[in-house]
């Protein structure tokens, strides 16, 4: 396995789909590779810093249109 | 009678049933925004995903009572957002130009993700990348970098947007992504990985100029 093959494991290889022979292939060559074993952890990071959108705070006009929505629904109940 | 274990047995759904303010207000708090970025990806206009968000939660209220806990409070309430969110594109496709991006797109192919330029003829890499390591984790983690990300994820054709929304943003597991979008799992994947390589480059250019 070369770099440019490797990198483009790399989903497969997060995802824990690739077969045993595969991974044991790809594991040797991210041993041996600055490289690759950089790029890996850096779509570790990636993934990381895109998780942080999901901590951007609701606008407070819509939390408060959606708690009324909710008091209504209520009290239709 | 209902149990911890028991796919139907879920406090927050209770919580909700009974009309339990907080519980709704916790449920906004962590989901509106994956949930807003989600209906951008489809609609491509603020105020029209805004409308889809909004409808989604009423939607999600309203049919609290026939909801059978099959799936998880969460899942079913994306899966409501996304069929929305479609029937709106749908809707409004002819007045949406961004509607007509979801049909060139590239998803699926598997064209190298990382420049051939940055390997040798033997491909190992000529041009690697270097070790974020030594950057300080105060700007890995900045504001500025996460602005850097978020136009990242704006570029992304929609296929791979939502993906990349849903197992990153929203943290569904992969098997819940696919039967939400109905796409196979290996086509997850291949918008994954496309996804997630265009923020690693955009990172790269911030992070190592």
């Amino acid at each position: 396995m070369n770099c440019r093959q490797v990198v483009e494991l790399m989903t497969d290889y997060l995802e824990g789909v690739l077969s045993t022979v595969e991974r044991a292939r790809f594991e040797d060559h991210i041993a041996g590779c600055d490289g690759c074993r950089a790029y890996l952890a850096q779509l570790r990071t990636a993934r990381t810093i895109v998780g942080q959108l999901a901590d951007e705070p609701v606008p407070a006009a819509v939390e408060r249109e959606l708690l009324e929505a909710f008091r209504s629904w209520r009290s239709a109940q | 009678m209902r149990s911890v274990g028991d796919p139907s047995f879920d406090s927050e759904l209770e919580a909700l049933r009974a009309g339990d303010e907080a519980a709704f207000q916790s449920l906004i708090q962590r989901y509106h925004g994956p949930m807003f970025r989600l209906a951008m990806n489809y609609v491509g206009d603020r105020g029209v995903a805004e409308d889809v968000v909004q409808e989604s939660w009423l939607t999600c209220l309203r049919s609290l009572d026939r909801f059978e806990g099959r799936s998880s409070l969460k899942t079913w309430l994306f899966g409501i957002l996304v069929n929305v969110a479609r029937s709106r594109r749908r809707k409004e496709s002819r007045i949406l130009p961004f509607a007509s991006l979801w049909r060139r797109d590239d998803s699926d192919s598997h064209r190298p993700t990382v420049d051939r330029s940055r390997f040798g003829s033997d491909g190992m890499w000529s041009d690697g990348p270097r070790s974020w390591d030594n950057v300080p984790e105060s700007k890995v983690l900045g504001a500025e970098t996460l602005q850097h990300v978020r136009s990242a994820i704006d570029t992304l054709p929609p296929k791979q947007r939502e993906v990349i929304l849903l197992r990153d943003v929203a943290g569904f597991e992969a098997g819940e992504v696919s039967a939400l979008l109905g796409i196979s799992p290996a086509n997850e994947r291949v918008r994954l990985h496309r996804a997630r390589a265009t923020v690693r480059q955009k990172l790269e250019e911030y992070l190592n100029p």
